[in-house]
């Protein structure tokens, strides 16, 4: 313990005492911080004390000193536990207020005591000095704690729990809480509770006349009503497709899976206007419908029913992503042994398989439903005069009148609604076990599905897989032609005018689309490992420890993917634009963004997938002599290849997709792909967006294959082939 | 251990350190006119000033509630195009500076600009609002083609004019003014409620209804005649109808943010941005708004306002935020959910 504690005082004083204190304005990359040695530029700490009379910075780095006394001195366990935690709760207590107290430009409070000292000229933002102090006094704090438990307690653990809590507690709740002090305002600038509960409970939010007569429903009710029904669609989808894939011999799984997978790498708006092009009043099928049948043309798809056929298309891939993991992870031993005792193969799917799918049930049905709730693209495109909430707090913040603060109440309502949700799905998982992965060995043959299932499920998913076909066909036939739905003249010159390269004088991107395309792709391949890395961390401890506040621990991950993107990215600007921590109009501020908002996905896979798995492994593992860290990787890991799969390819793909969080966030230096897709499909440009989409999406699909070939396959078993009675011979045969 | 602080630290690291380049020659632009045009214009900025331009595309709700977010440490230093109204609620918040720029050049709608908001924001260029109806659909339909804002009101029209919301859409916004100033607030009230009848839908975005129109997906639009100058010029069956009773118009604006880190730059984008060279470029890329400088050569397909029966837009009460808030919730009132014919 002492060595441990040893190793981050000494961590810490090398962030106070050698390296930058503040920001730099040209970047931590630019590695011109090494000359901070000896260049009086970029002071540390301790030089900043010593030669420019930064006082407020002594208390950090006197506990910083304190430490060293600390595990200098003949002190038992317990009391230098305690020391410990003393030492690290007030040295990131000073840090914290100096950096509030003293803004950019202007101390903040204790306006007296700062004034007319050298604090009068305010401060950056903090640098890597200062994040190198607070990480150890993090991690000196995790110590402390680990040493006050009994017996022999996991540093590892405590570690990475407080670092997640840290985490969340910077980039999700600081934010947050900037937002939602707004929901307060009154209209004189004041705060009240009043005001925020007449417009949280008012008729125009809730309002239920649609049941009546020809009335308007409120948003909230539509959203409900829209993210119910998509939760259930997609699940169900996403069954059917999973239990193709890996419960029947159906030859096409491999172009079923790409199918699946495509609507999910699909930029926003682009299905949207494909289902225009099709089923619009103009539309194909509209057209040959009333040419044909003498149908009349009619505006049917604006309204709920474009959106919910869109918000199908997109979300089903999800729900199915989750699904194969899980159905995949059903042991064969189970299945078996009912059918040992006679039952038939419809009762051993809906009384043993199914029920050991309710994790995966579940977990496809919230993500479903979040998605649903938090969609932009799609009610906006398609939405007509159905509003939900997403949209209703896009055009609070953008309208003709801005009002955050009805924004704010109007997330406050779309939060309630997630909570509601992921309360009801804990109730119905209840407390069971899942666990069927458990090491024991077993034949390795999961039973195949009833003939009337799998015709059904054949029924179900082919027509639909066809149907994403059209639209994806319609989409590239799009890119190709003069003017999308109006002239279908062929030509190339959206993708020359997007990506347009210039041989002449060494090679040159002339495309107006290569710098977001670049950036985006940055951007996206920096926040997939560390989104999956900690999404994947987060379920390792949610599911494997037990500790005080757990509930409130693992609600509290899955926080940003309910906020809706509109109210992320306004928060964010609002939390940090200024110090201590300076972000905006970087390009890091997107990457934090796209962690912590697609980080509950690879939670909720990881979770999905760790509740299949037998405890007894780990404990296997930990008998050996392994420790926690050991056993994570070693165990846990490989046997988790599909939630790793599922978490990168989610936040990468989530990273070049998303819309509504980042409109707010480029900046003219990182500006993105959507962001650029949207400016077009704004103007009406429906051609550049279609091209610069489909470039997207054959980069995303390059990507996936990739992804798939370097994490690998898991294998659960020697042999995963699907029973069926009538190969039983060849198969027996094959096993020999 | 080492391990363990990968994750912390790197994350930690990551996040606070990489801080944007602020060197003496360059310009962040954030730019709410089309992208085509927003490229164009930089282009021609870096050419004649060597100075270095970041350029962003935001509509102009999004630019707005940027500014307003990033106010006490600004990120952009200039925001040009978009409509005036949130140019002028930005100069009303002291969220953007003057930028001391000779307009004796300009046009009289552009110098007003200037005058209501203390030479904060400039006008650089105008459109009217007009109607559109898809020529095909009409004729298949045996509809007759309106004239006039009074003609929407016919029952003949039922289920196919679109037109955006004004609480989520400036074009909208002026359309509401434009018929308050035209008829008085009550009858103006009474006729939208009347148009209403035959709204299929309120987009959320101003210039939807347009593009709805030459796809077939409505019959008329209403929206700005530039922007259906270039849907027509780009093979859509449009045709653009000024209404006889006379209409209102936008005005595009330019301003320099308030504390922008490159004062200096942002003072020869307005400069450059009003220059009747630079202006009389923005026709290569299909924008078909007058521009503001007298010098400037105007295009021939573009709406001529000399021939338009303007109304003399009163940007002042009609951009001030008791006004739009009144006449918006009157709206959703007396218009949104209006009975369909």
């Amino acid at each position: 313990m002492k060595n441990k504690s040893l190793l981050w005082l000494l961590f810490g004083a090398t962030g106070a005492c050698l390296l930058p204190w503040y920001a730099l304005e040209d970047g931590f990359w630019a590695f011109t911080w090494i000359r901070s040695l000896s260049d009086p530029e970029y002071p540390s700490a301790l030089v900043l004390i010593l030669e420019q009379s930064h006082w407020w910075l002594m208390p950090p780095l006197v506990a910083l000193v304190a430490g060293f006394i600390a595990i200098m001195l003949p002190m038992g366990r317990k009391g230098l536990s305690r020391m410990l935690i003393a030492v690290s709760l007030l040295g990131s207590f000073f840090v914290i207020v100096q950096g509030f107290a003293i803004g950019l430009n202007e101390p903040k409070i204790f306006l007296s005591l700062l004034e007319g000292s050298s604090a009068a000229n305010g401060q950056p933002g903090l640098g890597v000095g200062a994040i190198m102090l607070i990480a150890s006094f993090l991690y000196l704090l995790t110590i402390g704690i680990a040493g006050l438990k009994k017996g022999t307690a996991d540093i590892f653990i405590i570690g990475l729990i407080g670092t997640i809590i840290t985490l969340v507690g910077v980039f999700v709740f600081f934010p947050i809480a900037h937002v939602l002090i707004t929901a307060f305002e009154t209209a004189d600038g004041g705060y009240g509770a009043s005001r925020f509960f007449s417009r949280y409970f008012s008729g125009e939010v809730w309002g239920l006349n649609c049941l009546v007569g020809d009335g308007v429903c409120g948003p909230a009710i539509n959203s409900v009503f829209l993210a119910t029904m998509t939760g259930v669609g997609t699940t169900l989808l996403g069954l059917t497709f999973a239990l193709i894939a890996t419960r029947t011999r159906f030859r096409a799984k491999r172009l079923l899976r790409i199918l699946t997978v495509l609507p999910i790498i699909t930029p926003p708006f682009v299905i949207g206007l494909a289902l225009i092009l099709l089923f619009g009043r103009a539309g194909v099928v509209t057209e040959w419908s009333y040419a044909l049948f003498d149908i009349e043309k009619s505006r049917w798809l604006y309204g709920f029913t474009g959106v919910y056929l869109s918000q199908l298309l997109s979300f089903t891939p999800i729900a199915f992503l989750v699904m194969i993991g899980v159905v995949e992870g059903v042991s064969p031993s189970m299945e078996e042994a009912s059918q040992t005792m006679r039952a038939t193969q419809w009762q051993t799917f809906t009384q043993v398989s199914l029920p050991l799918m309710r994790p995966g049930l579940a977990n496809a049905f919230l993500l479903g439903f979040i998605e649903s709730l938090a969609d932009f693209g799609n009610p906006l495109v398609l939405g007509g005069d159905f509003s939900v909430l997403s949209t209703e707090i896009y055009f609070a913040i953008v309208g003709a009148v801005a009002d955050t603060s009805r924004a704010a109440v109007l997330g406050m309502v779309l939060l309630t609604l997630t909570i509601t949700a992921f309360l009801f799905q804990r109730w119905w998982l209840g407390k069971k076990s899942y666990a069927t992965v458990t090491g024991k060995a077993d034949s390795g043959q999961n039973s195949g599905l009833n003939s009337g299932l799998k015709w059904a499920c054949y029924l179900v998913a082919i027509p639909w897989a066809v149907f994403t076909a059209i639209v994806y066909c319609m989409i590239v036939y799009g890119s190709f032609v003069k003017l999308w739905g109006y002239d279908n003249s062929f030509t190339l010159e959206h993708y020359i005018s997007t990506f347009g390269v210039k041989t002449e004088g060494g090679l040159r991107f002339v495309g107006s689309a290569w710098d977001s395309y670049i950036t985006t792709l940055q951007i996206a391949s920096i926040a997939a490992p560390l989104t999956a890395l900690l999404g994947l961390l987060t379920a390792y401890v949610l599911v494997r420890q037990r500790f005080a506040g757990k509930d409130l621990f693992e609600f509290s991950t899955m926080l940003s993917f309910a906020i809706p993107g509109t109210v992320v990215g306004i928060s964010y600007i609002l939390a940090f634009n200024v110090p201590p921590i300076e972000l905006t109009g970087t390009g890091i501020i997107l990457i934090i963004a796209f962690m912590f908002r697609n980080m509950p996905v690879g939670v909720r896979g990881g979770i999905a997938a760790m509740s299949q798995l037998d405890k007894s492994l780990d404990e296997a593992s930990i008998t050996l002599g392994a420790n926690s860290f050991t056993t994570l990787r070693r165990v846990i890991a490989p046997l988790l290849g599909p939630a790793i799969l599922a978490a990168l390819i989610y936040s990468f793909v989530r990273a070049i997709t998303s819309v509504s969080a980042v409109i707010f966030l480029v900046s003219a230096k990182h500006n993105m792909a959507t962001s650029f897709i949207v400016g077009r499909v704004e103007n009406g440009e429906f051609g550049i967006a279609i091209a610069y989409s489909t470039v997207l999406i054959i980069t995303m699909l390059a990507a996936i294959l990739l992804l798939q070939l370097i994490v690998g396959k898991r294998k659960l078993r020697k042999d995963t082939r699907v029973q069926n009675t009538e190969n039983k011979t060849r198969l027996v045969q094959a096993n020999i | 251990m080492k391990k363990r602080t990968a994750l912390g630290i790197t994350l930690f690291g990551l996040a606070v350190h990489s801080q944007a380049v602020f060197a003496a020659e360059e310009l962040n632009v954030v730019c709410s006119a089309e992208q085509s045009w927003c490229d164009l214009m930089v282009a021609g900025f870096e050419e004649q000033t060597g100075v270095e331009v970041a350029m962003v595309r935001k509509s102009t709700g999004e630019a707005l509630a940027q500014v307003r977010a990033e106010s006490k440490n600004p990120k952009i230093d200039v925001w040009w195009g978009g409509t005036g109204d949130p140019h002028l609620i930005a100069a009303s918040e002291g969220l953007t500076q003057a930028s001391g720029v000779d307009t004796t050049d300009l046009l009289g709608w552009s110098v007003n600009l200037s005058n209501i908001s203390d030479g904060k924001t400039v006008g650089i260029y105008a459109g009217a609002l007009g109607l559109a109806y898809n020529s095909e659909l009409l004729s298949e339909k045996n509809m007759k083609a309106p004239a006039c804002w009074k003609d929407l009101v016919d029952v003949q029209y039922a289920g196919e004019i679109q037109v955006a919301n004004p609480n989520s859409s400036g074009t909208a916004y002026t359309e509401l003014a434009t018929f308050v100033q035209l008829f008085g607030e009550d009858e103006a009230f009474s006729l939208l409620a009347d148009i209403g009848k035959n709204v299929n839908q309120y987009t959320k975005s101003g210039s939807a209804p347009s593009k709805a129109a030459g796809r077939g997906e409505t019959a008329i639009s209403i929206g700005f005649m530039h922007d259906m100058v270039k849907l027509a010029s780009s093979g859509f069956p449009l045709v653009i109808v000024a209404p006889c009773e006379g209409t209102g118009y936008e005005v595009g604006a330019v301003s320099i943010i308030d504390k922008a880190k490159n004062l200096e730059s942002a003072k020869k984008w307005v400069q450059y941005s009003l220059d009747p060279a630079t202006q009389s470029r923005s026709v290569e890329v299909g924008a078909y708004q007058v521009p503001s400088n007298s010098k400037s050569t105007v295009a021939p397909e573009s709406p001529d306002l000399a021939t338009i029966k303007l109304i003399d837009y009163d940007f002042a009460t009609y951009g001030s935020t008791d006004t739009r808030e009144r006449l918006l919730s009157r709206w959703d009132a007396d218009v949104k959910n209006a009975p369909k014919n």
